[in-house]
């Protein structure tokens, strides 16, 4: 499966994979509901067609999010050390980077859900 | 270390010359400085002085408050203090403070000399200063905004609103642009200015922080600015953007205002909290527990804040699906708020607590703002939230949150910090008394009004009937004020008066272990050599560095050039890349940012000519900074920084803090530029037929403007290459074609909806489609004035082919130009033509 994952990326920038898949998730559920209530016609479907697509991009956006788990947990050496990385060392930053990605995968995982959750409950353009 | 009289000699030259280059101007000149510490600590003090002013207009307010049918002050006067102390708290006091803080604090924490920009900083500083000072002053002619600090339309667009909305308006807006700078300035510092060693793994969880807030403030800020720029149109101009009557909605300022509104609660939030990552374990006697975590808090914390803005308008009627979207991202950021609480709670655990007076304001702080979040999540569950929606409930929340996340974390800096002024220490005896007066003063003025908010008091009111319940819980809150404003008293005493008699102390008299505290208070260089850091907590891990760096032991220990200079390393592991140069004192950022001011405080007044002469000024003002200021060809290429290692001088492209800055700003600005195009889709999706049956600007204006935008910025990535392959002419023709068709650009942008009869005046859309065209037509205005300052460059000698660092910086600033033009006439062009 390791085989499967990408080339790993030294950057500052893969830290903050997991909360921008979050923001796009959000984003997209809010604009298309918005468009959806304020425009019932334009994308021609109806609510229950609205849920499913929410949920469709909810499990989309919680694969990125394991996926982008992985490689943290990869960069994080698997665990193969514990916190708090604070040796001077290009192994430790790596570690650290690592870790906190993986911490910052899981938020975003469960902010996702959360976001995702009013789909669940509610079933109309209620005012 | 040496021994030989030669060598001391030679140091004691070395350091002489140092002093030199850095010293400040005397006289009035004083008052020129650029130097990061001058600039942070009047940052800061103009900072709380507006703090003091916008705190006795709440008093104020108390006092009329105080009994019911009072008739102390008139409603009007009492409007205008509501909306100023608001207005003042937020943008005068809670985000400038940390600016100023960060300005001050974060070359000697990262080791550097200066921050990359200081002349941008100082003029930060004047931006605001004479903003602050311009908003403020508008109270004592009756002039001041009235409508609320978040300026509601059809209110605050209303007659009624007088000048003072104008004042709002152009007076924050200028002082937004410091914000922008600020953070330009904070970003480019953090990634690239770090003592070599401080890889991202040890960075003080400070610079941590002020990096995910200063990128908060990239996002947050433009769509208010965007905002302003449509409000302000409709006040002078009358464009309807916000009057229903002609297509616009006043809800479009609510989404704007709050896009912006709620990160900014974080933006401020974030900073306070970075103190206390730095004061508790000091105090604790330990490195922080959970590092890691704290770096998750922040930046889930910073983005999460981005879900929330709708929680501010659960009561305007959106549809039940979108509200619970906010309302579910309003609860999942209480994770990332508390596990920094908890990472606290943990690292006090785990050492051993010495409760002194900044741990006393860093604990009462946090009491208080768990007391906000607390009541934070009662209202972003939207039924709570109908019912508390605009009343004192809401007051109570939102100071329970930013007194205890920030005003208390402040106050704990501020006795923490202050032996890093000028060496002496705080009173310990009247900062517990203040201490305990603040916090009991606090819990008394605030607390009662949950209870009033849940009787119904409504927010805003200037008086209210007897015998509703509301009597004895505004009596109490009341008195609660005057005693949080004796607290807040004795601290201006003690900083003002107490301080004269205090001796200097030691320099580190927490025994705290991060790098700032070995900044020496007399001396203007932020280190006296950058050392090599191993640690995050390098004074408690690497015993003889302090010494080793006041000894001129580490690198760059000299100004031999006569040059002020510090050392820009890489982004993960802080490898010294090269040195920078950095800009000395100069009348040009008082003189850019009073020409500045003039064309605000112009606008605000209508006089057009006044404002044109002072736009002139500022552009004028920009370039001679520019031209003298930045990208000078060194006198040799390399500097020997010591220890053996020698960097060169100059930088160009994606290596260059001039490149990274312009990066940042264009990402700023882009969000703008985002905001106004979110406006003209946020029209369309409200009406059926968002042109109200008007003519657009067509597809041939458009689509010819957008073609020769294109060849404007291929033109420019020609200039480029053909001037780094060498080929100077070629480029200076390629600069040359590039300004023509700039400018071609912009007349057919302007085409579009000129032809084609569109006005402003009569409805939304054409409104809309002009403030798209008109702003990718400016934008391009100044793309045309950056390719014309290259050519002039060029033909100065001082861009040459290795120095080419302008032209890097414009092809940057036109990939940007050229995204814009893409969007805006392809969405003014083609959108409507899809339907």
């Amino acid at each position: 499966m390791l085989r499967l994952l990408p080339k790993e990326v030294e950057s500052l920038w893969t830290l903050f994979t997991a909360p921008v898949v979050w923001a796009g998730h959000f984003l997209l559920c809010y604009v298309v509901a918005a468009i959806f209530c304020e425009k019932p016609d334009f994308l021609g479907f109806d609510f229950a067609n609205l849920r499913v697509a929410i949920g469709i991009l909810t499990l989309l956006s919680l694969s990125v999010i394991v996926v982008s788990a992985l490689l943290a947990w990869r960069q994080w050496g698997f665990g193969a050390g514990d916190p708090p990385h604070d040796d001077p060392t290009r192994r430790d930053r790596l570690h650290f980077q690592g870790y906190a990605t993986l911490l910052l995968s899981g938020l975003s995982f469960i902010a996702v859900i959360f976001t995702a959750l009013p789909a669940l409950f509610i079933d109309g353009c209620l005012r | 270390m040496s021994d030989t009289p030669d060598r001391d000699g030679a140091k004691a030259a070395e350091e002489a010359q140092l002093r030199a280059v850095w010293a400040n101007p005397t006289g009035w000149r004083y008052w020129t400085s650029v130097n990061n510490y001058q600039i942070g600590l009047w940052y800061g003090a103009t900072a709380f002085a507006f703090m003091l002013f916008a705190g006795l207009l709440g008093l104020l307010v108390r006092a009329q408050l105080a009994v019911p049918q009072n008739d102390l002050i008139s409603p009007e006067l009492y409007n205008q203090a509501f909306t100023l102390h608001g207005t003042v708290m937020m943008f005068l006091f809670a985000v400038p403070i940390f600016e100023a803080v960060a300005i001050f604090l974060l070359p000697p924490m990262l080791g550097a000399r200066e921050l990359p920009f200081p002349r941008l900083g100082a003029f930060g500083f004047w931006s605001f200063l004479i903003g602050g000072v311009f908003v403020c002053g508008s109270i004592f002619f009756g002039a001041a905004p009235n409508s609320g600090w978040f300026m509601y339309p059809p209110l605050a667009t209303s007659e009624q609103a007088g000048i003072g909305a104008d004042i709002w308006l152009l007076g924050l807006s200028f002082i937004e642009v410091a914000s922008l700078a600020a953070a330009v300035e904070l970003i480019v510092g953090i990634m690239k200015c770090r003592a070599p060693g401080m890889r991202v793994n040890l960075m003080p969880l400070f610079a941590w922080y002020l990096l995910i807030v200063a990128g908060m403030i990239l996002f947050a800020f433009p769509p208010l600015i965007a905002g302003d720029l449509l409000f302000e149109m409709q006040r002078m101009f009358d464009w309807p953007f916000f009057d229903p009557a002609r297509g616009g909605d006043p809800l479009l300022w609510q989404h704007l205002f709050w896009i912006f509104g709620h990160p900014e609660v974080y933006i401020i939030f974030l900073p306070a909290i970075a103190l206390l990552a730095m004061i508790i374990p000091t105090f604790a006697g330990r490195p922080i527990v959970g590092y890691s975590w704290i770096v998750l808090a922040a930046v889930g914390t910073g983005f999460l804040s981005f879900g929330l803005w709708v929680h501010h308008m659960f009561a305007t009627g959106l549809p039940q699906i979108s509200l619970a979207f906010f309302s579910a991202a309003s609860t999942a950021v209480a994770i990332p708020t508390g596990v920094q609480i908890f990472v606290f709670i943990a690292t006090m655990l785990a050492g051993r607590v010495i409760f002194s007076t900044p741990m006393l304001f860093a604990m009462g702080g946090i009491a208080i703002f768990v007391m906000g979040g607390l009541t934070g999540v009662m209202v972003a569950l939207v039924p709570f939230d109908w019912q508390a929606h605009d009343t004192y409930f809401i007051v109570a929340h939102l100071h329970y949150v930013l007194i205890g996340g920030m005003l208390f974390p402040v106050f704990a800096g501020l006795y923490y910090y202050y032996p890093l002024i000028d060496g002496k220490h705080m009173s310990d005896r009247v900062g517990r008394l203040a201490f305990w007066l603040m916090f009991t003063g606090f819990n008394i003025t605030f607390f009662p009004m949950h209870l009033a908010g849940l009787r119904g008091m409504p927010r805003r009111v200037h008086t209210y009937p007897a015998d509703i319940g509301w009597d004895w819980l505004n009596l109490i809150s009341t008195m609660g004020a005057i005693v949080l404003g004796i607290g807040m008293f004795a601290v201006v005493v003690d900083v003002t008066l107490h301080r004269r008699r205090q001796p200097k102390g030691e320099t580190n008299p927490w025994k705290a272990g991060t790098l700032e505290w070995i900044s020496e208070p007399e001396e203007n260089w932020g280190v006296r050599s950058i050392p090599r850091i191993e640690s995050r907590y390098p004074l408690w891990d690497q015993p003889n560095l302090a010494r080793e760096v006041r000894a001129g032991q580490w690198y760059l220990a000299d100004a031999g050039e006569g040059r002020r200079e510090t050392l820009v390393t890489s982004v993960l592991d802080a490898e010294p890349e090269h040195v920078l140069r950095v800009g000395g004192t100069s009348t040009v950022t008082v003189v850019s940012a009073a020409t500045l001011g003039t064309v605000f405080v112009a606008l605000t007044f209508k006089l057009w000519l006044v404002s044109l002469v002072a736009g002139v000024a500022f552009i004028t003002a920009v370039i001679w900074w520019l031209w003298t200021g930045t990208g000078e060809i060194p006198e040799k290429p390399e500097k020997d920084i010591g220890r053996g290692v020698s960097l060169p001088i100059y930088a160009s492209g994606v290596k260059s803090t001039g490149w990274w800055a312009m990066f940042i700003t264009m990402t700023g600005d882009g969000t703008a530029f985002a905001s106004l195009v979110f406006g003209y889709f946020f029209f369309w999706t409200i009406h059926d037929d968002f042109t109200g049956g008007l003519a657009g600007p067509g597809i041939l204006w458009p689509m010819t403007a957008l073609a020769l935008f294109a060849a404007a910025w291929a033109a420019t990535l020609g200039a480029r290459e053909a001037n780094r392959r060498g080929n100077v002419a070629s480029a200076r023709l390629l600069l040359i074609a590039a300004a023509l068709l700039s400018a071609a650009a912009c007349a057919a942008a302007l085409a579009g909806p000129w032809t084609a009869g569109m006005d402003p005046t009569s409805h939304v859309y054409p409104a809309i489609v002009w403030i798209l065209v008109i702003w990718a037509a400016v934008h391009g205005g100044v793309g045309v004035l950056m390719q014309l300052y290259c050519l002039a460059r060029s033909l100065a000698g001082r861009l040459t082919p290795t120095h080419d660092m302008e032209l890097h910086n414009v092809a940057l600033y036109w990939h940007f130009m050229a995204v814009t033009a893409l969007v805006t006439f392809g969405v003014v062009g083609l959108f409507p033509e899809a339907l």
